[in-house]
Formats: structure tokens, C-alpha cells, sequence
């Protein structure tokens, strides 16, 4: 599709963009002023900025940890999960599975839960029933990793579903007369079309792996904290530190904005382009 | 046919997953939710109590008005993030100049942690240092105070709402979009068919499977939504914006209540899982039905 006016559509996007970056250059404000002026009259603009917020952030081999941590297990799930996703979205859709729509469905049941009540049976999970010896699931990145499936996992299914319902079943039909396994099916008819959906799964539970703050903030204490909880520290109930906690947000936006530009040009128009008449 | 099997293994994995990180927690939830358990409190031993936590929660006034606030906020919410988010989605899929650099900007909001989210909003809206009353004030003499006037409250939790999580409809939107074949396009624009009736009878039918799973993610997330609003009002002014996920936030943690935040959590489960099968049934019969035709 072609844009008649493109002018017109920059405009508005620069519109939009102006409206989606306030909060976020407001953050980047907050990260940059003397505590004490955080509570006087706002001005928009910034007349003197102060980086020792963020040379004090660098510096704090602590929060480097958190950080390590938090790409480990940001990455090690969403790669989990979409793998797995796409996996179940296959056999949800080309098999003649009994009762594969209720566990469809059963599979979104498990984002539902309020959080609160349910961090007391994952505690016991990772202190008691998953121990080996001396070692425990808590407190582990491969725990954490396989813990945010149960909110990662009904989502990508949920999101990935459609994309690979959409593929038209003739292709792998065409594929397997041809004398293809299901293996090269799934390698090279499913997966360079499902190309979009995978990308945007990756990406969002990249993303919603690493924003998780309450189950983080349960069951890790130093070996695998992540970023957002460590940023928490400084949210406390006798006084905030804005400035360092904003800083550290700021910073944490720069990994997420790296796989986000990699994995987008992944989402293309036009792959199943004509792909039936081949 | 392919044997089922295959199916199965592949499906195995993730049933497995679930099954040890879902169902297990929700069976423990479940046995607390019969019990009286305080385990901070005067007696901390659990005492099965029957049915006398759920007794209580349906004449618990504070608990019903949760609910219902959390209703309007998840409508709100939803419907305008998916409205949005299609015509954004629809404008990203027009050639422009820039185009990534604007699907990274407009992606940005996705990447910021729901409490920084909370804190950044909190420190735009409170009254006399926020920038956002200041320039209210300053433009059109209007006095926002989030922290007396209920109203305002609830607004804006929607707009931050709507500004952190728009983004995500329009990415799982464009991915749909952008995976549609071309011909039955092209085809309607042959025969004469306008916009509105290619968006009615070519674009929505197409797309309507990840519309709706869209909506369902957003319509339960926003429902057990915690973290940003505990951090932009603690549920005040009052209970305006004390959503179902703070109430019982607010039961386990200062209360150590569990025994009545696990019946809480158990009916919120059943309600919105009840919704969303509703929905489910609702949407997904009808187009079973016209597919035929």
C-alpha cells in the first residue's frame, strides 16, 4: 500500500511520537536533576543537567550483576517461549488433536491469576519441592526462565496462533506430497512465513520477561535478581530515590531498544504474496 | 494425514510446563482459600473454615466496589488501546519516510517496567510539582488534583493505560496485517469496494482471530493490572482506583490475610475466566457459523 499524502503521515507520526516520548523524556529529566529540585515549580525544559546519577549507577558493580542477570533471563525466555510456542501453534493447527480447543483455551487461563496469593506456593515450589541436595530452584536464572512461562507461554500461543492459522494449509499439503517430513515442513514452509509473528512474539515476551517485577522480587536474591527488581530498591516506603531510580530506567532501555530495531525488521508485508499459485 | 502423535509430542512440552507452574500453584490457592490463615497473625496455624471466606466476600462492600471499578478501567482501557492500536497499525503498514524510526519510538513505552511506568506518571500528575497539572493550570486554567478528585483518578490511570500498553496491540495487529495474502485486496478494489467496505467485509474477517486474541490478553491483563497503579495512586483518592489485583494486594501483604485473599484471588480467576470463555464462545461460534457460506 502506498501512501497518497506521505507528508501527511510523517506529520502525524510526529505528532504521536512527540506524545509517546513525554513520559519518557520526563524520566530522563527526573535521572538528571538534584533531588531538590524534583519538588519545586516543573519547568519543561532543562536549564542544568547533572550526570553524577548516573556515574554513581556505572559504578555499581551490584546493579552490572542485575543487569547481566536480567538479559540472561530475558533472552533464555522469550527464546524458550517462542520456541515452544510455535511448536504448540503448529500441532494446534494442522493436527486433529481430541479436545486441543479447551486446551487451548486453558492455556490463556494461566495468565489470569492475581499475582499476590500465588507467590506464596511458587516460594514453596522453589524452597522445598525443587531441591536437589543443597541445591535449589530459587534464586536460579534457569528457575526464573521457566517460571515466566506461565504467563509468557499462554501469550505466545495466543499470538502466534493466528499467524500460523493464516499460512494456507495447502502449502504444507503441496510440501509433504513432495515427500517432506514434518520436520522440514515446520523448517521450511512454516517458519519463513510465520516470520512477522515470531518476531512480535519474541519481542513482547522479551519485553514482559523482563519488565516482571513481583515473582523477581519473591524468588531471587542476588544470584539471579534482575534489573527491575534491583531498580525497586530504591522505591521504598520512607523515601524514593527518583533520581537514581530514573537513571537506572533509562539505562535499562538501552538493551530492549538493541533486540527491539534487530528483531522488528523482521516484520515485513507481503511473504504469502502469491506463495499458493507457486 | 500425518499421525496424531507427532501433534502431541510437540504440544507436550508446553502442557507440561503449565501443568507443573499452573495448575499445581492453583490447587495450593485453592486449599488456602478454605482455610482461616493468618500466618503473621494471633494464630497462625490454618483452620478450615469451609466455605466461610467466600460467604463473606459476597457481602464484602469494598471487594464488590473493586470489582466494579476494575470493570469500567479494563473497559475503558481495552476498547480504546485496540481501537488505536488498528488505526495505528494500519497507518504503519503505508509507505513513509522514517517509518522504522516511528515504530521504535511508538514501541519505547513497552520497554519501560510497569512500576517506573507508576513512578514516572506519579511524579507528572501530583498536584503542585507534576508538569502535567502545572501546564493545565498555565494553558487552560484547569485545576487537576489526582489526589482529591476521584474522577481525575480513574482518568488517568486509563490514559497511562492506554499509553503504555497501545503499543502492544498495534505490534501483535501489524504482525496480522502484514501476514495477509494480497489477492482478495486487490480483488475488492477491482470490483469498486470503498474503504470502509474493504475494512467491513475483506480486512476485519481476516484479521478478527488476533483481534480477539489482542483483546482477551489485554482485557485479562488489564484486570489483574497492579504494579503501575499501586504506584501512581496506592488506590486512592478514597477506593477509586483500588482495582481487584491492589485489594488483594492490599489483603496479603499489609493484612497477611491469605486465607481470604486466596478465595478473592479464586473468584477473580473464575469470573474473568468466565468472561473471556463468554467472549470465546460468543465470537468464535459466529464465525464458525458463517463459514460455510
Amino acid at each position: 500500500m502506498r501512501a497518497d499524502r506521505p507528508y501527511l503521515t510523517v506529520l502525524l507520526w510526529t505528532l504521536l511520537s512527540l506524545l509517546t516520548l513525554f513520559p519518557i523524556y520526563w524520566l530522563f529529566v527526573i535521572s538528571v536533576k538534584p533531588a531538590v529540585e524534583l519538588f519545586t515549580t516543573p519547568s519543561v525544559l532543562l536549564d542544568t543537567v547533572y550526570w553524577n546519577n548516573y556515574v554513581k549507577v556505572l559504578n555499581d558493580s551490584t546493579l552490572r550483576r542485575y543487569m547481566y542477570n536480567s538479559i540472561v533471563i530475558s533472552s533464555g525466555n522469550a527464546l524458550l517461549v517462542t520456541t515452544l510456542a510455535f511448536m504448540a501453534c503448529y500441532a494446534l493447527s494442522r493436527f486433529d488433536l481430541a479436545g486441543k480447543e479447551n486446551i487451548f483455551f486453558w492455556t490463556i487461563t494461566n495468565r489470569m491469576a492475581p499475582a499476590a496469593v500465588f507467590l506464596l506456593p511458587f516460594f514453596l515450589l522453589f524452597t522445598q519441592v525443587f531441591v536437589i541436595g543443597d541445591w535449589k530452584l530459587y534464586d536460579t536464572k534457569i528457575g526464573m526462565i521457566l517460571l515466566y512461562c506461565t504467563f509468557n507461554l499462554p501469550f505466545a500461543i495466543w499470538t502466534l496462533r493466528p499467524t500460523i492459522d493464516a499460512i494456507p494449509k495447502e502449502l504444507d499439503e503441496a510440501a509433504t506430497v513432495d515427500g517432506a517430513s514434518t520436520w522440514q515442513v515446520i523448517r521450511e514452509v512454516i517458519f519463513p512465513l510465520a516470520r512477522p509473528g515470531l518476531a512480535v512474539t519474541l519481542i513482547l515476551t522479551w519485553v514482559f520477561a523482563w519488565n516482571e517485577f513481583l515473582l523477581a522480587a519473591t524468588l531471587t536474591s542476588f544470584n539471579a535478581r534482575t534489573i527491575t527488581t534491583g531498580l525497586s530498591e530504591y522505591v521504598t516506603t520512607t523515601g524514593t530515590e527518583w533520581g537514581t531510580m530514573a537513571s537506572i530506567a533509562i539505562i535499562t532501555l538501552v538493551p530492549a531498544l538493541i533486540v527491539f530495531s534487530v528483531v522488528q525488521r523482521q516484520i515485513v508485508a507481503g511473504l504469502t504474496f502469491g506463495a499458493v499459485k507457486e | 494425514m500425518r499421525s496424531n502423535r507427532v501433534g502431541w509430542l510437540l504440544l507436550a512440552p508446553t502442557i507440561l510446563i503449565l501443568a507443573v507452574f499452573g495448575i499445581v500453584p492453583f490447587l495450593y490457592v485453592l486449599y488456602v482459600a478454605f482455610h482461616q490463615w493468618n500466618p503473621f497473625g494471633a494464630n497462625p496455624n490454618m483452620i478450615y473454615n469451609g466455605a466461610d471466606n467466600f460467604r463473606r466476600l459476597v457481602f464484602d462492600a469494598e471487594f464488590l466496589t473493586s470489582v466494579w471499578f476494575t470493570l469500567k478501567f479494563a473497559f475503558f482501557a481495552v476498547a480504546s488501546e485496540v481501537a488505536l492500536g488498528y488505526l495505528l497499525a494500519q497507518l504503519f503498514m503505508k509507505d513513509s519516510p522514517g517509518k522504522g524510526f516511528f515504530r521504535t519510538i511508538h514501541t519505547l513505552p513497552l520497554i519501560v517496567a510497569p512500576i517506573v511506568v507508576g513512578s514516572v506518571w506519579r511524579l507528572m500528575t501530583t498536584p503542585s510539582i507534576g508538569i502535567i497539572p502545572y501546564l493545565l493550570n498555565d494553558w487552560f486554567g484547569y485545576d487537576l488534583n489526582i489526589g482529591r478528585d476521584a474522577t481525575s483518578a480513574f482518568v488517568i490511570t486509563v490514559i497511562m493505560d492506554i499509553w503504555h500498553w497501545t503499543p502492544l496491540v498495534t505490534l501483535t495487529l501489524l504482525a496480522a496485517l502484514v501476514s495477509l495474502p494480497k489477492e482478495p485486496f486487490e480483488q475488492a478494489q477491482i470490483d469498486g469496494a470503498n474503504r470502509w467496505q474493504i475494512f467491513w467485509h475483506v480486512t476485519l474477517p481476516m484479521i478478527r482471530p488476533a483481534i480477539l486474541a489482542t483483546v482477551f490478553i489485554r482485557l485479562m491483563d488489564a484486570l489483574r493490572t497492579v504494579d503501575e497503579v499501586w504506584m501512581l495512586t496506592g488506590g486512592g483518592p478514597g477506593a477509586a482506583t483500588r482495582y481487584v489485583g491492589l485489594h488483594i494486594w492490599k489483603l496479603v501483604f499489609p493484612k497477611t490475610d491469605y486465607g481470604y485473599g486466596s478465595a478473592i484471588s479464586v473468584i477473580v480467576l473464575y469470573l474473568t475466566l468466565v468472561m473471556c470463555w463468554l467472549l470465546y464462545v460468543g465470537l468464535v461460534a459466529r464465525r464458525d457459523r458463517k463459514r460455510p457460506s
